[in-house]
Formats: structure tokens, C-alpha cells, sequence
């Protein structure tokens, strides 16, 4: 790995640094990484056939290494040897038609349109047998969620597969990055995934930021930590909220709604919009929390504290919820490691990664926050992690509000270091936001990859899923809580 | 059992006056609906439309239906030609209607004497999404909530289209979910309803042009009811939908 290009989070260099390696060679170096404990963050195929970038993570160093792969029609898969690579393998066949050689099955990934092809008609996986059936779910499902496609293989109510389908949400977002930045880039960035508009709006402005060789103010970044860590608490509570529902405890599910709501309208009073849009722009933030506000803020976030306690509280002391989050959808820690899961899902198997900690951006750097983990891997598991976190947030914030430094909110960004990559990584609630940015000779995005947590996590539903019973699928992926529109882009 | 009970006391009532009551008070940064006067605009000026996004502004209009509520424009404006206001009530019956250039905003109106007797007092939806980013999802998911219990309207979200009477749309109406859309449409009993909720439903949002979307559902489905906004806000989505129901 010596050849690597190595970053630190939030960092360009030149592109004349990247090391451009033979298939096999590239091949040899990714196993070496993530053998030695890396994770692959990103591996994609640049745009006009410029070859593959690998973004291999290393969470003990804090840094990111950058790997490039020479053109080449075709390249020995990763997937056999690392099952992590398993869907970007995928994705760069679909994409650009370079054929990962020997890999298990080149499925499509997000199905973009063209003749002949309907999103979701493809062969799935079976399980043969007397008394084996199928179950076909959605793309519209019963709820106002948004839209996939589920394959269980059944043998009565035990579920032997789950094979999941996705794409129908594919907008064309991360293919119209490239050629940018233009006015849409940052409203691209905010939608990339609605739930998590601050982190992967923070990801972006850390991306465009890192190529104009600038920071975000002091100020702007504790603001920017605490719009992030308010996106997480509102999910988590409104997750534990739903995690209630699914088990039929309504009075949690009512509790969590409301106040997944009022941390909502808690962004609300700082930017004006529920979800953050807007907050966050490259170079810093628009919008300041005066005395007053955080004064404000400090007030609504104690009462909602005290409030998701005593909601919360009520699912550990009843074991009719207990009973039905244990031992329910168990990942193991080694499957975890293997497919490479992130955030929450990673760390409810005992796996202690956090970008917040390993490598760490923005206010980051000089605050720390504790990471939250959990040993059995399951539904419970991840009920815990959450709760975990919702408290570690909130005390969070309160410090980061009672200290905010002074200063500007923005500076005005310069253009973009022409013939540069930078990679960008957050913390987001459901787990690491990846953006890798290229730049050109004209100083815009010569390629723009963007992997959200889902698509390292939704393999991890489907594992958690074997051998369950077909009817604890909503709660085992209300647990998991995955993006389709951050996966299917 | 006794600490359920303790804590239902503790949480307490919850449920919004709204719409008998006060309206839930917006955040002082809130952008709502925009006031646009093109007789203030100098000649020559295009600061508006040269930001933004989707091209929502030029020759003295404002598409509110393109509209992201970035503000980007009211930034950019020197004479104050646009501003946004903290007014939620933006839904409106007919397209054009969202095709402002300084005349009265025309908030929708009631159903038809006929459907609004069918629908008035019960109006199950089926919520179809179709691509975007679920942030509308999200807030359409917050008016099922005990603060503002779209239930007690006779509003419901029903799981099956054979039990609906209509469509509530968001998402640009991808490719990927043109079929599963129109198969739902079809899978819902006359008479019924289509509500475009968000700028994507209307209009695209930003995606519009993009070749994986369609620019939303118009172009399918004959819209009875435009709900603006990058997400709309519940209380938007709310006052349109009572609006619709002839109950405000």
C-alpha cells in the first residue's frame, strides 16, 4: 500500500499523485488494504472510460488511500476474495460496462432506462423445493414509504432468502454532479437522500471546499455539528418511535412521533426548514445562532430530552418489546466485517467505527463525542445503538452551543484546484457518507461518486433476514432504516 | 403498566387546535410563500434568473411549482421585486395558477358539489412515490402524528389503491416508476382524486430535464391539487387538503 495516494479526510491532492495501476496489480493492492483492515469506501469507474478509483478507508490511521486502476475492458473481480466490493462491482458493470471477471453474478443495480428494460425484471435468486415459495413485495408498498422491490424465499414462514431489488427512485442525481458545480450542485447534494440533507450537504461542501484548498470558519463549523447531530437525533427518535409501532407499543410510537417532530422544527429555528436546506453552502453555513437562538434551542432540546427518556424508557421495561427486539435479525460481527456495513447497523454488531472518531472532519477535530456500540447484532442491538446515540447527541450539542466561537459564518469560496481528487467522508445517522470528487483541466467535476451508508447496509438486511420469520421483515428493516433514493441516486 | 400510565399523563395532550385553533406557529426563517412584483423589476435585470436552479424565473413569472424555496433569488434581488413571505397557504386546483407575475394568488378552491359529498367527511390516499428524495414522504408521514392527527378530518392513508379514493403523489415520476404509478392509478376506483405534493410532483424539482424523470405527474395524471414547496411544509399539505375538502 505504499503507492497509495494517502489523505486525510477532507483533503485534495493532484491527480498526478494517484498511482494508475495494471488490473492485476490494482487487484493485489485493495486486498492487501483491506486485508490489513481498511474498508472500501468507494470503488468506482471514472467517466469516458478514464479507468476504476478505488477509496480505501483506514480507520486506525485516520486516512484515506487512493488507488487508480489503468483502463481496460475487463479486470480480475474483487468480490470473491472481498465480499464488500459485491455491489460497486456491479454498479461499474452497469455503469460503464467494464466486466468485473469472476464475479458471483453481474445483476443490475438501479436498472437506468433504455429499451427493452423495465426496472425490476431480471432473475432472481431461488430457492428450489417441495413446499419452497416465493413472496414478491412492492415497488409500492403499504405504507407512505418510498419505493423497492422484495424477494423472500420461503419455506413456510421461515424466510431461507431475501433478495432485494432497487432502482426505482434513480433520478440521474450523482450522474448530473459530474460537469459541475452549477447552480443545482448543492440542491443536488440536499436530495441526495431528504433525511440526511445536512450530511450530505456537509460531505458536498467538505468535497468543494478541500479542491478551493479552504475551510469552513470556526463557527460555521460547530454550527454545521450541530445541525448534523440534530439530523441524527430527530431519525433516531423517529426510528425508535417506528420500532414501536412494529411491535405493536403505540404509546413509544405516539411519544416518538411528536418528538421527532419538535427536533425537526428545533433545525427549524435555526435555518428555517425542517430538514436543513439551505443551512449548509460551501465555504460555511447562512444562517447564525445568536444568543438568543441558542438560548432557545438549548430550552426546546432539554424538554425533548426529558421527553424521549420517559417515551423511551418504556420500551426497556417492557418485555412484551424486549421479548420481540432480541435475538430478532442477528447480523454476525464477522458478516458485519466481511460486507463492510457502517453506522449504526456496524456498530450494534460490537464493530467500533465511527467517522466522527476515526476521521474526524469539521468541528470534529477539536470535540469529541463518545461512539455508541452493542455486542449482539440484532434488532435490540440496534434499538440500543440509537438510544445510545440520541443521548450522546443531545449533551453534544448542548456543549457545542455553550461555546460557540466567534467569528464569520462564511467565506467565499475560490474556484476549483484544476486536475485534483478529494474524498470526503461524514457521520451520518445511518453511517458513513462517501463523496469522491475529480476534478478536470477547467477546474469542474471530471466524476462525482457519491456512496451513501444504504449502499454498504441493504446486503445487511438481507442477511438478518435469513432464517427469520417472513413476519418479522418490518421490524428487522425498520431497524436497518435504509435510503432508496441515496442508493438509487 | 403503571409506568405506561404514568408517562401518558406526563406526555400529555398533544393534539394541535389547528384548524379551529391557531395555527402552529412557523419559525421566524421559514421562507413561505413568495411575494413576486415584476412592476418593481429595472429593466435588463435578470440577477433572479441568472440563480436559479431550475429556472423558475424569467420574463416577469415565477413558476412556483419549479420553485425550491432557496431563496436564491430574493438574495440576489436589489429592488426587492421578490420576497418570501411566512404565508403556508399555497396549494392551488389548476397549474397555471402557480405561474405567478404580480396578481392575486389564487388559493384552491373546493371539490365539485358531487365529489366533495363523496369525499368531504371520508378521503382515503394512497401515497405513491416516485422518485425524489422521501423528504416529502417524510412530512406527509408527520401529519399521521398525534400534534396534528390528519385522522379526526376523515383524512386517512390507506394501504391498498382498491381502497383509496386517490392518489397522493411525490417525486418527479421517475422512469423506473412511470409503470408502477400508472398500474396503481389504474388500480384505484372512479371517482378519484391526484394530488402532486412537492415541487418534484409538479414539476420536476431538481431533477426537471433530467432523461431518468418525467417532470412530474401532470403528464400522466389529471391533477386535482398542486401542493408547493421542497418539502411543503404539514401545515401546507394540510390547509391544501382541507382546502380541497371545502373545510376551511
Amino acid at each position: 500500500m505504499a503507492a497509495a495516494l494517502v489523505l486525510r479526510n477532507g483533503q485534495a491532492a493532484p491527480l498526478s499523485r494517484l498511482p494508475v495501476l495494471g488490473a492485476e496489480e490494482f487487484r493485489g493492492a485493495v486486498l492487501e488494504a483491506v486485508g490489513a483492515g481498511a474498508r472500501l469506501s468507494a470503488l468506482f469507474a471514472r467517466p469516458k472510460a478514464a479507468g476504476l478509483l478505488a477509496a480505501l478507508a483506514d480507520d486506525e490511521r485516520g486516512t484515506v488511500s487512493l488507488l487508480g486502476m489503468e483502463p481496460a475492458g475487463s479486470y480480475p473481480a474483487l468480490t470473491p476474495d472481498c465480499p464488500q466490493a459485491h455491489l460497486f462491482e456491479r454498479e461499474i458493470f452497469e455503469q460503464s460496462g467494464v466486466r468485473p471477471q469472476g464475479h458471483p453474478w453481474l445483476k443490475p443495480v438501479r436498472f437506468p432506462p433504455k429499451e427493452g428494460s423495465v426496472c425490476g425484471m431480471m432473475d432472481y435468486f431461488r430457492v428450489d423445493g417441495e413446499e419452497v415459495h416465493e413472496v414478491a413485495v412492492g415497488p409500492v408498498h403499504a405504507g407512505v414509504i418510498e419505493p423497492g422491490h422484495f424477494r423472500f424465499q420461503c419455506h413456510g414462514e421461515n424466510v431461507r432468502h431475501l433478495e432485494i431489488s432497487l432502482g426505482y427512485q434513480h433520478r440521474g442525481a450523482e450522474r448530473a454532479l459530474t460537469g459541475g458545480p452549477d447552480r443545482r450542485t448543492v440542491h443536488y447534494m440536499e436530495t441526495l437522500a431528504g433525511d440526511s440533507t445536512v450530511g450530505h450537504a456537509w460531505a458536498g461542501c467538505q468535497a468543494l471546499e478541500a479542491l478551493g484548498k479552504m475551510e469552513a470558519p470556526p463557527r460555521a463549523a460547530v454550527l454545521r455539528g450541530v445541525a448534523l447531530e440534530l439530523e441524527r437525533v430527530a431519525n433516531h427518535i423517529g426510528d425508535l418511535g417506528a420500532l414501536a409501532g412494529d411491535v405493536g407499543f403505540l404509546p413509544t410510537q405516539s411519544y416518538c412521533g411528536r418528538l421527532r417532530g419538535d427536533v425537526l422544527n428545533a433545525t427549524a429555528l435555526l435555518c428555517g426548514n425542517r430538514f436543513g436546506r439551505g443551512l449548509l453552502r460551501p465555504g460555511g453555513v447562512t444562517q447564525d445562532a445568536d444568543a438568543a437562538r441558542a438560548k432557545d434551542l438549548l430550552d426546546r432540546l432539554e424538554d425533548i430530552g426529558r421527553d424521549t427518556a420517559s417515551a423511551v424508557g418504556l420500551l426497556w421495561d417492557s418485555p412484551s418489546v424486549t421479548g420481540r427486539f432480541e435475538e430478532t435479525g442477528t447480523v454476525s460481527l464477522e458478516d458485519c466485517r466481511r460486507l463492510g456495513l457502517v453506522g449504526v447497523a456496524a456498530r450494534a454488531c460490537g464493530l467500533n467505527r465511527d467517522v466522527r472518531r476515526d476521521l474526524p472532519f469539521g468541528v470534529y477535530r477539536y470535540a469529541m463525542i463518545p461512539v455508541s456500540s452493542w455486542h449482539a447484532g440484532d434488532v435490540f442491538g440496534r434499538a440500543q445503538v440509537r438510544w445510545l446515540e440520541v443521548q450522546r447527541s443531545l449533551q453534544f450539542i448542548r456543549e457545542l452551543l455553550e461555546s460557540l466561537p466567534g467569528g464569520s459564518l462564511r467565506r467565499e469560496p475560490p474556484g476549483l484546484s484544476p486536475e485534483h481528487a478529494a474524498v470526503s467522508l461524514i457521520e451520518g445517522w445511518r453511517g458513513e457518507i462517501c463523496h469522491v470528487a475529480l476534478t478536470g483541466a477547467e477546474g469542474r467535476f471530471s466524476a462525482y461518486k457519491v456512496a451513501d451508508p444504504s449502499f454498504h447496509n441493504w446486503f445487511g438486511l438481507a442477511l438478518a433476514l435469513r432464517g427469520q420469520q417472513i413476519s418479522d421483515f418490518p421490524l428487522c428493516n425498520k431497524s436497518f432504516n435504509l435510503s432508496y433514493c441515496g442508493f438509487d441516486l | 403498566m403503571l409506568k405506561v400510565l404514568w408517562t401518558r399523563l406526563k406526555q400529555g395532550h398533544r393534539t394541535m387546535g389547528y384548524p379551529d385553533g391557531p395555527a402552529p406557529e412557523l419559525p421566524a426563517r421559514f421562507l413561505g410563500r413568495p411575494r413576486f412584483d415584476p412592476s418593481r423589476c429595472k429593466p435588463d435585470c435578470a440577477g433572479c434568473a441568472g440563480v436559479c436552479p431550475t429556472g423558475a424565473l424569467g420574463g416577469g413569472k415565477l413558476d412556483l411549482g419549479r420553485c425550491l424555496f432557496c431563496g436564491a433569488c430574493a438574495a440576489a434581488c436589489p429592488e426587492k421585486a421578490m420576497e418570501f413571505t411566512q404565508e403556508h397557504q399555497m396549494a392551488v386546483r389548476v397549474r397555471e395558477h402557480l405561474e405567478l407575475g404580480g396578481q392575486t394568488y389564487r388559493l384552491a378552491h373546493a371539490l365539485e358539489q358531487r365529489t366533495r359529498k363523496l369525499f368531504g367527511r371520508s378521503l382515503k390516499l394512497r401515497q405513491v412515490s416516485a422518485g425524489g428524495c422521501n423528504a416529502c414522504e417524510a412530512d406527509v408521514n408527520v401529519l399521521g402524528t398525534i400534534g396534528w392527527d390528519l385522522g379526526r378530518f376523515g383524512i386517512q392513508f390507506a394501504a391498498s389503491p382498491r381502497h383509496a379514493d386517490g392518489l397522493l403523489v411525490t417525486g418527479p415520476v421517475t422512469e423506473n416508476m412511470r409503470l408502477a404509478l400508472l398500474k396503481t392509478w389504474e388500480a384505484v376506483p372512479a371517482p378519484k382524486l391526484v394530488i402532486a405534493s412537492g415541487s418534484c410532483a409538479i414539476a420536476g424539482g431538481p431533477y426537471r430535464g433530467h432523461p431518468e424523470v418525467h417532470d412530474g405527474c401532470g403528464k400522466f395524471l389529471p391533477v386535482d391539487l398542486f401542493i408547493p414547496g421542497c418539502p411543503p411544509h404539514p401545515l401546507t399539505i394540510l390547509d391544501g387538503l382541507l382546502r380541497l375538502l371545502g373545510r376551511l
